[in-house]
């Protein structure tokens, strides 16, 4: 069933999902950016450009796995997804790094500037006077009122250790997959991708409880701005990861994928893992630290 | 299935491209999608051009003229997004797309359809910018560097703004994705990297920078957005942010973006010039080495766009001293070059003489770079004239001149024509000279303290205005006779040959002209 390494590289003709995708897009831009600025049709922009999306999404990946199960990618075709994967996560990274850094920057720089250090005495003096540097802050000015912080050792504890054994338990699935033995491949997939939405539902909680009883919001300062912001992208790529991880579990359910051949898989679970050592930054450095 | 089997029998040969428009909305043919991004390049030039033509009329004269402020700063802002993100870089993702299948003996690009979105991302997310001059309040006027909190007076286009720059991100770093995939993975037997042509190879070390900066810019213009609009602080110091970070974080992501604007032209003139020589290219490893730690160096160089925003002296000294390093890998470049030329039995038709003018205008504006990078120096020229002969020598008779070299190099090889030479020299004669009309007056500008992104100024400075908008406008009017022998050699019909040039190196070059419409569907063996 699977073409051999040597036969012709697979060269797809003609796709209609690009240019749909690309017009998705545009609809979905055009919508959040009117949505900004407040104008009645900007939301209902927004949702068309997202239901364009998600069709376009769901069949340029049927086509996927139509010509996958078909057998028209041969190793080298196959190779090249890796690649591609590979590359897509390591510009995930690069974003994340980007929040990390206004992150350190804050933490290392901004703040202690703001109160004083090196040679910004007069900063301090002239502008902020009371102001005593330390982290947490919501800045010299108390942007966002009074608040409280998010320990590290409640909630989100429990969520790190929701992360790691869902980390497990897709190993468990991998080595399952590997060995044909679908039964294990179907628990231990469900169960990966059940941990990350039970994370996701308890960031919701956590949410609801910055928000509600401790005061602590986006514009909390730069602490609230760096918290939700961080935890905040995480928790869509956790979202996103999880429904691919669902996707994929459909697909083992209905027979996909070989024990040496299946990539789709594999790259769900380098996503997967993305995705809990972006926690454990978070968690170090938002949470602990 | 049965599709997908009776195609991996078949001969590719007798695919031929769909008909009409479906064949360019649809298509995942590399030359295809190659040609789009030249044309929509080249279209973008026009429009950044006018623009440009816009506020040198403004600066003709001392004395507001022609527009208003606002619409000045509109045009400023917005010659720079264009020019950055709809001219060059599409070109040389075109250019990419054209030739390194071709130069590493591949089938095509190694993620076809993936290739296709990135190419019609573009046009939408160009339209959505340019829909912003418009709108109420009209398009974003605080510089394409976007600093805050100026840039957060933009008013309702702000968010257009934004959302645009993320569409320009995914189809940069899909397109990079894809670029990367296809040299590692789709090289012909025995094209090891190191006989890989030199202009995949800065292409590869190009893409390795997008995808690894791009993502940089959408956080930091996600933060702008957030700051604007969700009420985070990140560069509002009263919350304990900075202004300042945003400038740090646009141009970690901005030092490596001019080098994804300048590496490929690189690449291009390493093709060419060994060509028009008849030698070899002097120096190929050291090349290749020399490209990679440019690309290094571009991350840790950044603040030397910041020493006057206030930087511990010890910042300003390290930015100062990693950014001249930058000019010795630059200097292997401009001696490879040289070498390659000496004792060279050289010819000089468009081709090359594009590529001399690069090797020469490149490195003036080299040099200005090296004056700019020098700290205490830099005091006096932030900001002003100077900076902006210094970044447009590099990128016009610089990446610019890069691309137009290719594009005459290459454009027999695409459309199986002879371009007109005369008409092509005439082109390079026309455009050199306006190039330098218009731009090394305004050093003297810079040195003499004139502001940039500003429409008035003192008297003083109106000798060397004049002068460099008549260049301006000569160089722009220069850029129709570039279309005009572009569409001429595209209908021509003096046909090309397969080598095209004396002694041209590199598989494109075994190829028809113009190639089949997929080449290389049995990998060439490499020697």
């Amino acid at each position: 069933m699977l073409a051999k390494q040597g036969t012709a590289y697979y060269v797809p003709h003609g796709s209609h999902w690009p240019i749909v995708g690309s017009v998705g897009l545009f609809s979905l831009m055009i919508g959040a950016s009117s949505w900004l600025n407040e104008a009645a049709f900007g939301k209902y922009l927004f949702l068309v450009g997202v239901a364009i999306l998600v069709t376009m999404m769901a069949g340029w990946f049927g086509n996927v796995i139509a010509e996958s199960e078909g057998g028209a990618y041969n190793l080298k075709v196959d190779k090249s997804f890796r690649m591609g994967m590979s590359w897509f996560i390591f510009s995930e990274v690069m974003f994340f790094a980007a929040f990390f850094g206004a992150l350190f920057y804050a933490r290392s720089l901004s703040v202690p500037w703001l109160g004083g250090e090196g040679n910004n005495f007069f900063t301090n003096l002239m502008n902020w006077e009371s102001f005593q540097a330390a982290w947490p802050t919501n800045g010299p000015a108390n942007v966002g009122g009074d608040y409280e912080i998010m320990g590290p050792w409640g909630l989100p504890a429990i969520n790190t250790l929701i992360l790691l054994t869902s980390g497990a338990t897709i190993t468990v699935a991998h080595h399952a997959i590997k060995e044909g033995n679908r039964r294990l491949l179907n628990i231990f997939l469900f169960l990966t991708f059940a941990l990350g939405f039970l994370f996701v539902g308890l960031q919701g909680y956590e949410y609801y409880h910055a928000y509600h009883d401790l005061n602590l919001t986006m514009g909390s300062g730069i602490y609230g701005s760096t918290f939700f912001m961080l935890t905040g992208f995480h928790g869509m790529h956790v979202t996103v990861g999880a429904i691919m991880l669902t996707v994929i579990w459909f697909r083992t359910m209905k027979g996909h994928f070989l024990p040496e051949h299946h990539f789709g898989f594999e790259a769900a679970a380098w996503y997967w893992h993305f995705v809990d050592v972006v926690w454990l930054g978070l968690f170090i450095f938002v949470y602990w630290l | 299935m049965s599709q997908v089997d009776t195609h991996s029998q078949h001969d590719h040969h007798d695919h031929g491209p769909e008909k009409g428009l479906k064949r360019w909305l649809f298509t995942t043919n590399h030359k295809d999608i190659g040609t789009m991004y030249l044309i929509f390049s080249l279209v973008m030039f026009m429009t950044g051009g006018a623009m440009a033509m816009v506020i040198r009329a403004e600066l003709f004269q001392p004395g507001l003229q022609l527009v208003e402020p606002g619409f000045f700063n509109q045009m400023t802002t917005m010659h720079a997004l264009i020019m950055v993100f709809g001219a060059v870089m599409p070109a040389t993702v075109g250019l990419a797309n054209w030739m390194i299948p071709i130069m590493i003996g591949a089938p095509d690009m190694a993620l076809p359809r993936m290739n296709n979105w990135s190419f019609w991302i573009l046009p939408f997310a160009f339209t959505m910018l340019l829909l912003t001059l418009v709108m109420p309040g009209g398009g974003p006027a605080g510089g394409w560097t976007m600093y805050p909190p100026l840039i957060q007076q933009t008013g309702i286009a702000l968010p257009f703004l934004i959302f645009a720059i993320h569409m320009m991100g995914i189809s940069s770093i899909m397109g990079a994705i894809n670029i990367v995939v296809t040299i590692m993975n789709m090289r012909a037997p025995g094209m090891t990297l190191l006989k890989m042509p030199l202009f995949v190879w800065t292409w590869l070390i190009t893409a390795y920078l997008l995808i690894a900066v791009m993502p940089i810019l959408a956080g930091g213009v996600t933060m702008l957005l957030t700051d604007q609009y969700f009420g985070t602080t990140f560069f509002n110091a009263a919350g304990g942010g900075d202004p300042v970070m945003f400038q740090h974080i646009f141009w970690f992501f901005g030092h490596p973006e001019v080098y994804i604007m300048i590496l490929p032209a690189f690449g291009i003139i390493s093709e060419i010039i060994p060509t028009f020589s008849r030698k070899p290219l002097f120096g190929y490893e050291s090349m290749v080495y020399a490209t990679a730690s440019i690309a290094f160096l571009s991350f840790i160089v950044w603040a030397h766009h910041m020493f006057t925003v206030g930087m511990p002296i010890a910042g300003q000294l390290f930015f100062m001293f990693s950014t001249m390093m930058i000019a010795v890998p630059t200097g292997v470049k401009v001696f490879n070059w040289v070498s390659t030329m000496w004792r060279g039995a050289m010819t000089f038709e468009t081709p090359m003489l594009f590529s001399l003018a690069f090797v020469f205008l490149f490195t003036i504006g080299g040099f200005s770079g090296l004056m700019l990078a020098i700290a205490p120096v830099d005091f006096q020229y932030h900001d002003t004239y100077f900076v902006v002969a210094h970044f447009h020598y590099v990128l016009v008779p610089g990446a610019v001149f890069g691309i137009m070299a290719g594009v005459y190099y290459w454009l027999p090889k695409w459309t199986g024509n002879m371009y007109d030479e005369r008409l092509g020299k005439l082109h390079f004669w026309l455009s050199t000279i306006f190039v330098n009309v218009l731009f090394f007056p305004q050093h003297f500008l810079g040195l003499a303290g004139m502001p940039r992104r500003i429409p008035d100024y003192a008297t003083q400075f109106a000798d060397f205005n004049m002068v460099s908008s008549i260049g301006g406008f000569g160089f722009g009017l220069s850029q129709l006779l570039f279309i005009y022998v572009i569409v001429k050699c595209a209908r021509g019909d003096v046909k090309a040959t397969d080598k095209v040039w004396d002694e041209p190196r590199g598989l494109e070059w075994t190829l028809s002209s113009p190639p089949p419409y997929h080449s290389f569907n049995v990998a060439p063996e490499i020697k």
